[in-house]
């Protein structure tokens, strides 16, 4: 299996090896060559303007699933102490969007238990049914046990795509349910789309760290499995809708889980809260000390926002592991973010991106992250912040 | 235990003018996280006299990652290695490398009193798909996000990060897979002597398709299941609005858009 390219159709244009993040192309006599470092990602066959690379398959290719058997949507809920995540809802609106273009029903899939007078107040999310699978222990997150209920009901009821939340948790089961159904899956989507043509579920994620996106698919298997960063798609407006509800008592057995929770530990003083925030006031290294951050902390005061940073400020130990944005942080979206003393390095952009308004303070004017900004001031933070949080008491007041 | 080399991604940037990648001085590196667990493996085996054996695979340019970890002080090295690896996704890695572990497990007395460890997640692909993959297919226990251990005997007991502010801490029999984070130790430095031992007496073994006797249809790109449709740079917002003026008049500007915008 190899990259051809055509000598004929190659002009020498040189897109496919911009397109390389291998470096694996180089330009021979003016006609592309591929090197031997290639990991047939097969970015170039999209780069090239003359269609002039293919990629030459062998014919083993794996037995094909007729993909045609499988329908529907759904949505893998995750919850805590009894209660259902915010990304779960937030997947539930994309999974309504996607299912609606494919013309087909949205379910809801929660394991647990002491759900059952909650069904109802869920079902205004937008969903056509609830497939409640019950049992005490399902109280806690098992991998082994999410993974044989999981896989049992998809090979019973075949959906065409199931939407998981890129947690600490989705990320654990998922990949197995994958692994174990022989499904492709993609990890921390921050985009879905749906080519209508093949039902092919096109998942946009960031690799590299945000650097580069890359456009995923999974054109001839079946379920076509994802887990979705929270923060990026909005919460379901509230409907009412007849939803079909079934539930099933399942029991386990002793053997179906090897391992066992011993404890919790909670580390909590006050719970940081990043992904609710309406406001979010981050500060980044020119903030430029620990205690210079009591100012960004009065002016998320003043503001009643969330206090966020960069992860340098994390790793300077001037603000607590929880309020790292990004990448390797949390992914947020809140009304209002202002960026303070922060460059705007693509991997805390990723976090914050879908922020409705990016306010960026930054002393250096070619900063990136005024290329993300909405509003942007170049200059001192410190002399424009104490300034601001006078300003916003003054309205304040007015308010009052 | 499994590394994997990928490029120094934090020197990965793009070029605002051209916006392509600037490639100029980007070395491979070995992925953070699997400093970590090759760490933590060197730890059990001064503690509990263990072997401890990395596994790698990519092209051949891989052996170096695998050098270093032998400077670090593991017993021994197997890099996998074929052209029909390639362009494998989580999937197909994760087959692969179990292939060479069921194989080296054969030849080894006891196949039941083992532990895996992994990086949490890979600096290039970021999927952390690869650990739970890889134990589903051992048919074994695993705990990802993992930033404490415990071994005694038959098992081990674990502190499992599972939100910022949370631990569960999970006990589970050996056989059993880890992935662990940054968090859970700090990755020694090779000492001089390891790293002359790593460069002239040890080997570093190599397996192709042939070795794992693998099946061409659940390896390289046939093996996976998905596959990379397009790449691309993410999208750059232009035009923001840029406040001029006096440090109150920039201030009073800002306030009045906010407003405009019903954010005040
Ligand atoms: C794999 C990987 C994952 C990562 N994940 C994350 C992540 O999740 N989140 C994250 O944030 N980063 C992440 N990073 C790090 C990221 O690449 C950047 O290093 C980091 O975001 C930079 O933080 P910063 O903007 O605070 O610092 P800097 O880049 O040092 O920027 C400081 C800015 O402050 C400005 N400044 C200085 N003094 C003042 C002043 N007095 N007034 C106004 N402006 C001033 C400067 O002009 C500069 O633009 C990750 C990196 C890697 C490799
Ligand atoms: N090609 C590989 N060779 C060896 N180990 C790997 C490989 N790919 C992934 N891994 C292991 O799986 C972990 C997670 O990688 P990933 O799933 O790619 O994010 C890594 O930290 C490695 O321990």
């Amino acid at each position: 299996m190899s990259i051809i390219i055509d000598a004929e159709l190659c002009t020498g244009c040189a897109s496919c090896m911009e397109s390389c993040i291998y470096d694996a192309i180089e330009l021979d006599n003016n006609i592309a060559k591929v090197l031997p470092n290639c990991t047939l990602c097969r970015a170039c066959i999209e780069a090239c303007p003359e269609e002039a690379i293919s990629l030459e398959r062998d014919d083993a290719k794996a037995q094909k699933v007729d993909i045609s058997q499988f329908k529907g949507v759904w949505v893998v809920a995750e919850h805590y102490k009894n209660k259902i995540q915010k990304v779960s809802f937030q997947l539930l609106s994309k999974g309504r969007e996607l299912a609606d273009i494919l013309q087909v029903n949205l379910t809801f899939v929660i394991l647990g238990t002491d759900f059952d007078d909650k069904l109802e107040e869920f079902s205004q999310y937008g969903m056509d049914e609830i497939i409640y699978i019950k049992s005490p222990i399902l109280k806690d997150y098992y991998s082994d046990l999410y993974t044989k209920v999981i896989t049992e009901l998809v090979l019973e009821t075949q959906p065409e795509i199931i939407l998981i939340g890129a947690t600490a948790t989705g990320r654990d089961f998922a990949p197995r349910v994958a692994k174990r159904l022989r499904a492709g899956l993609t990890a921390d989507c921050t985009g879905l789309e749906i080519d209508l043509e093949t039902r092919n579920l096109l998942q946009t994620r960031p690799t590299y760290g945000g650097t580069i996106m890359a456009t995923i698919r999974t054109p001839s298997s079946r379920p076509q499995m994802a887990t979705v960063r929270a923060g990026i798609f909005k919460m379901p407006e509230k409907i009412k809708k007849n939803v079909n509800i079934r539930k099933i008592e399942y029991e386990f057995k002793e053997q179906d889980s090897v391992s066992k929770i011993v404890k919790v530990i909670s580390k909590t003083k006050t719970p940081v809260n990043l992904e609710d925030a309406k406001i979010i006031v981050a500060g980044g290294r020119g903030v430029g000390s620990k205690e210079n951050f009591k100012l960004i902390e009065d002016l998320a005061n003043v503001l009643g926002a969330e206090l966020g940073g960069s992860r340098i400020t994390i790793e300077l130990n001037w603000l607590d592991p929880d309020r790292q944005i990004g990448q390797t942080g949390v992914t947020v979206s809140p009304k209002l973010y202002i960026a303070c003393g922060i460059s705007g390095a693509i991997q805390h952009i990723v976090g914050m991106e879908n922020s409705n308004i990016i306010v960026a303070i930054n002393k250096d004017p070619d900063a990136p992250i005024f290329n993300f900004a909405h509003y942007g001031i170049v200059g001192n933070l410190h002399e424009i912040i104490p300034i601001l949080i006078e300003e916003i008491k003054i309205m304040n007041l007015n308010k009052e | 235990m499994c590394v994997k080399q990928v490029p120094g991604v934090s020197e990965v940037r793009i070029d605002p003018k051209t916006n392509t990648l600037v490639r100029e001085g980007v070395l491979s590196i070995i992925n953070p996280n699997d400093r970590n667990a090759l760490e933590l493996a060197l730890i059990l085996k001064e503690e509990h006299k263990v072997e401890v054996i990395a596994l790698s695979m990519g092209p051949p340019q891989a052996e170096e990652v695998l050098r270093e970890a032998l400077a670090m002080g593991i017993d021994k090295a197997i890099l996998l290695s074929d052209k029909a690896f390639a362009g494998a996704d989580t999937l197909a890695t994760s087959h692969t490398l179990a292939l060479a572990i069921k194989k080296v497990l054969k030849e080894f007395d006891s196949e039941e009193n083992y532990l895996i460890i992994c990086g949490a997640q890979a600096v290039d692909g970021d999927t952390g798909q690869v650990p739970p993959e890889l134990a589903e297919e051992l048919g074994i226990p695993q705990i990802t996000y993992v930033q404490n251990l415990l071994l005694s005997e038959d098992k081990i007991i674990v502190e499992r990060k599972f939100r910022a502010t949370e631990i569960v801490v999970i006990e589970t029999k050996l056989p059993a897979l880890i992935s662990v984070l940054i968090d859970i130790n700090k990755p020694r430095y090779p000492s001089m002597a390891g790293i002359m031992k790593a460069y002239e007496k040890a080997n570093v073994i190599y397996f192709d398709s042939m070795a794992l006797n693998a099946d061409s249809s659940k390896i390289g790109l046939n093996g996976s299941m998905t596959e990379v449709k397009k790449i691309f740079f993410p999208e750059r917002k232009v035009n923001p609005i840029m406040l001029e003026g006096s440090t109150e008049e920039v201030v009073r500007k800002l306030c009045q858009y906010l407003k405009d915008d019903k954010i005040f």
